[in-house]
């Protein structure tokens, strides 16, 4: 572990505004990320959501598609892009841009600061008419993220978890799609998506991400140029409402549509097990170990031994303490195949699982931390989630250790404190 | 192990081929903490009847095998395979294509303990009735997941539109009927066929040894020298496409579109550099830089899922886009009428510049991900070029090129059209 030099460093520009670079010449590329946080609410996360994809149409000095893609072309092919990412119960919207590093442009040039300064520009100098948006942008747009979110269907695998989480989560914020509500973004109007805009600009936590080859005061400079409005300080409040047990008896939601293949989806909560929390180097490693890797519980015996189904895993949200279990099954085995995922939980629960499991589990979570820091927007995307979280940002190294002392005991408390809430499954329609 | 420096990507190389035939690449990465091994053989979906060298006849295969052996090659006779990469926290899985198979894993410790393993697995059959029924429960349900997938449908449904006789248009998976009947036999007929080493490419990425990765290959792997089968591909295919269009309903929110170009697939060792001529091509018809583009996008014809690529196998090569629309016909016809454009009043200069020194740093970006150089060496090395010349191969090109094939491929007669519709009532 350690491997060769990366530094990392940290730096508050104003109260809620950081910057953080993570230095390193391993890349061929630089990576810059701008990220405005808020709380996923309903009434501004249509708008939020929408907001990217508006400003990524144009901006003054490049008012379509066509100029703006231009000019990524003329960085390299500079892939620029809007994303909407939800942690926790804060809503995230970012800009992100992956450019070559310097060493690599043919003709010598640098490209951290006019990639800076185009990703400002997109973000904070778009395009107007009447002081606005520009109505065609916000209707165009508004159609396609309203497409975006319909089209959640066309996945069954994601639309069964998506389904599941609506449901478990009834009432809780995060319940809500971070893309918003379709019939909104349809009928959005250029003023209200504006006003919405200059508060996500005033009002959001930022946090600027560098990863790359080039030095943290030449990355500040860059960031101070190229997005002097939003160096200000701001007070926002970011949190995420844990629930450690359900405190009703299981739910149970059952859907038809048009499928060959039924989709069971199960949530279970962590019992407050979260990022951060003393037994949360214990909860990865169980889920590990029950469902996260083609080694796990899930897969050597829902799917190798019984057969019943392509894929049986599980996967674990750390800041809202939620684990789902997902597979794909035959209608009828249904009932088998839920039984079969409660059972390996029980026996992971009293500790049924050999030393050869366990170790396995601990080094697939190790090498999965450790592995994290070969990718940049892996480190983008765990920066981001920590300084949300917990407002620290930790090398994966130091939580990887955690995770080596990880017991077997450990192991079994975690997952005896997991809760099983809500089922869902999706099947055929009637008479198929 | 010979080293291979390419100066502008500041990337080094160490290529050599073992007596039995085995070609072996590493790519020296001392900065990464990771090790990436894949481990390929040249035989996929489509190649369903062959030869061997042996002067046996040829054998003809049910749709899916190739890829019913990857899911069997898991399988080993101590069933320990697996748990020495899981003790190790490697990851490991492997894919089937058209015409490559791959297995590969990822891990930060026990490297050589790994690639042993990997070897000995993948080069090891071990299959038996009960396995072999087994694993028709599995796939089947994988089978099932695939129907229900519309990408998986428009793409398929695109391809047996465009193809008469070439075997790309038959699903890598197969089907729940043409698997039902595979046996071990026929199992062991096929490994022996396309898993001898010289049918095969090992690709290492990390800070690993050069020459320990050729002496484990060598130790572990089948002595004696083989060479590689023989695949018939069916009849030579008609330039133009079976059908203009095809469409079908499907639970989806909006409709679903591919349209595709039939191609001329690449003459021996010059395939990389029509995937870079076809890739420009692509950029300059409906790349999102190009004029079609916006428009499309301003008239609420395309979205941002709105894709296009080229893509090529033995015996055929095409050009394809699609995404969702509301009007896919009225797509295709822009499509045709912006490469009448094209071919007549040639491409603009300085789009032709910026697109070519995009698509060099797209290439460039490319060059982080260990999983993507590695399969990308190893699908270079089947088609005979060598991947880390792009630099060059990207000098050489001219709009002319671009304009030729153009005029070529994108045709009418050469077109095809594939939509899902939406069933009624797939969403509430």
């Amino acid at each position: 572990m350690g491997g060769p030099k990366m530094e990392r460093s940290h730096k508050i520009l104003a109260r809620g505004v950081e910057l953080a670079v993570c230095r390193s010449d391993q890349f061929k590329t630089g990576l810059l990320g701008v990220t405005l946080a808020v709380p996923l609410q309903q009434q501004t996360a249509t708008a939020n959501a929408l907001t990217p994809d508006v400003l990524y149409r144009g901006s003054r000095n490049y008012p379509d598609m066509e100029c703006l893609s231009a000019a990524t072309d003329q960085l390299y092919g500079a892939a620029l892009g809007p994303a909407v990412r939800q942690r926790g119960e804060s809503q995230c919207v970012s800009f992100l841009c992956s450019f070559i590093d310097d060493r690599y442009a043919l003709d010598g040039m640098a490209l951290l600061e006019p990639a800076a300064r185009l990703v400002g520009e997109v973000l904070l100098d778009p395009v107007t008419e009447h002081g606005v948006f520009r109505r065609d942008y916000v209707s165009g747009e508004g159609a396609n993220l309203a497409d975006e979110i319909n089209a959640r269907v066309n996945d069954k695998r994601g639309w069964s978890i998506y389904r599941l989480t609506q449901e478990m989560c009834a009432g809780e914020a995060y319940a809500l799609d971070k893309l918003g509500d379709a019939d909104e973004a349809v009928g959005m109007e250029p003023e209200t998506l504006w006003s919405r805009y200059q508060q996500l600009l005033e009002r959001s936590r930022v946090i600027f991400y560098y990863g790359g080859s080039a030095s943290p005061d030449r990355v500040e400079e860059a960031v101070l140029q190229s997005f002097q409005p939003l160096l200000h300080d701001r007070q926002v409040q970011l949190s995420c409402q844990v629930v450690a047990e359900p405190d009703h008896p299981v739910r149970r939601v059952t859907e038809e549509m048009d499928v060959t293949q039924g989709k069971l989806a199960m949530g279970f909560r962590t019992g407050g097990v979260t990022m951060g929390t003393e037994l949360y180097p214990a909860l990865l490693v169980c889920n590990a170990l029950y469902g996260g890797t083609a080694h796990s519980k899930l897969f050597q015996n829902v799917r190798e031994k019984l057969s019943l189904c392509y894929f049986a895993s599980s996967m674990l949200d750390t800041i809202k303490g939620l684990m789902v279990v997902s597979s794909g099954v035959e209608f009828a085995d249904f009932d088998r195949a839920e039984q079969a995922i409660l059972d390996q939980l029980e026996a992971v629960r009293r500790g049924e699982f050999t030393a050869g499991e366990h170790t396995a589990a601990v080094r697939a979570v190790v090498n999965n931390l450790v592995s994290r820091r070969d990718s940049q927007g892996q480190m983008e995307d765990d920066c981001v989630t920590q300084l949300l979280s917990r407002g620290e940002w930790t090398a994966p190294e130091a939580l990887a250790e955690a995770v080596e002392r990880v017991t077997p005991q450990q192991v079994a408390q975690a997952a005896g404190m997991i809760r099983l809430d809500t089922v869902y499954r999706l099947t055929g329609k009637e008479g198929q | 192990m010979q080293p291979m420096d390419y100066a502008t990507l500041r990337e080094r190389v160490y290529a050599g081929k073992l007596p039995n035939g085995l070609q072996v690449m590493v790519l020296h990465r001392p900065e990464y903490s990771r090790q990436f091994a894949f481990f390929a053989t040249r035989y996929g979906g489509m190649d369903l009847r062959f030869r061997g060298e042996d002067g046996g006849g040829w054998v003809d295969t049910p749709a899916g095998i190739a890829h019913f052996l990857e899911h069997k090659m898991f399988d080993t006779e101590d069933g320990k395979a697996l748990e020495i990469l899981a003790a190790n926290g490697a990851v490991d899985n492997a894919f089937t294509a058209s015409h490559i198979t791959g297995y590969y894993f990822e891990g930060t410790r026990g490297f050589e303990e790994n690639l042993r393993t990997l070897l000995s697995f993948v080069s090891v059959p071990y299959f038996t009735q009960e396995s072999v029924a087994k694993e028709q429960g599995i796939i089947t349900q994988e089978i099932r997941m695939c129907e229900d997938d519309p990408e998986n449908a428009v793409y398929y449904q695109l391809l047996e539109s465009m193809y008469a006789h070439n075997p790309i248009k038959t699903q890598v998976v197969g089907t729940v009927e043409s698997i039902a009947g595979l046996t071990p036999e026929l199992l062991y007929q096929c490994h022996g066929a396309f898993y001898r080493p010289g049918n095969m490419v090992l690709c290492v990425a990390g800070n690993v040894d050069p020459d320990r990765v050729a002496a484990i290959a060598e130790d572990v792997l089948p002595k004696g020298f083989s060479s590689a089968v023989q695949v018939d591909l069916g009849q030579p295919e008609p330039p133009g496409a079976v059908r203009a269009y095809a469409q079908r309903k499907m639970p989806v929110a909006a409709p679903l579109f591919e349209l595709g170009f039939k191609g001329e697939p690449a003459p021996e060792g010059g395939r990389l550099r029509q995937e870079l001529v076809a890739q420009l091509a692509c950029d300059v018809l409906f790349g999102p830089s190009a004029p079609l583009y916006r428009r499309l996008y301003e008239q609420g014809l395309i979205n941002g899922s709105f894709d296009c690529y080229y893509s090529t196998a033995p015996g055929c090569a095409h050009i394809m886009a699609g995404g969702e629309s509301r009007d896919p016909r009225q797509v295709l016809d822009e499509v045709l009428k912006e490469a009448r454009r094209l071919v007549g009043e040639g491409v603009d200069g300085p789009l032709w510049d910026r697109l070519k020194r995009a698509a060099y740093g797209g290439m460039v970006r490319r060059l982080n991900s260990l999983e993507s150089i590695c399969i990308d060496l190893a699908q270079a090395y089947f088609d005979g070029d060598d991947y880390l010349r792009f630099p060059e191969l990207f000098q050489s090109i001219e709009r002319e090129d671009v304009q030729r094939l153009l005029e070529c491929w994108c045709t009418q007669q050469r077109s095809s059209l594939s939509v899902i519709t939406p069933v009624d009532g797939t969403v509430e």
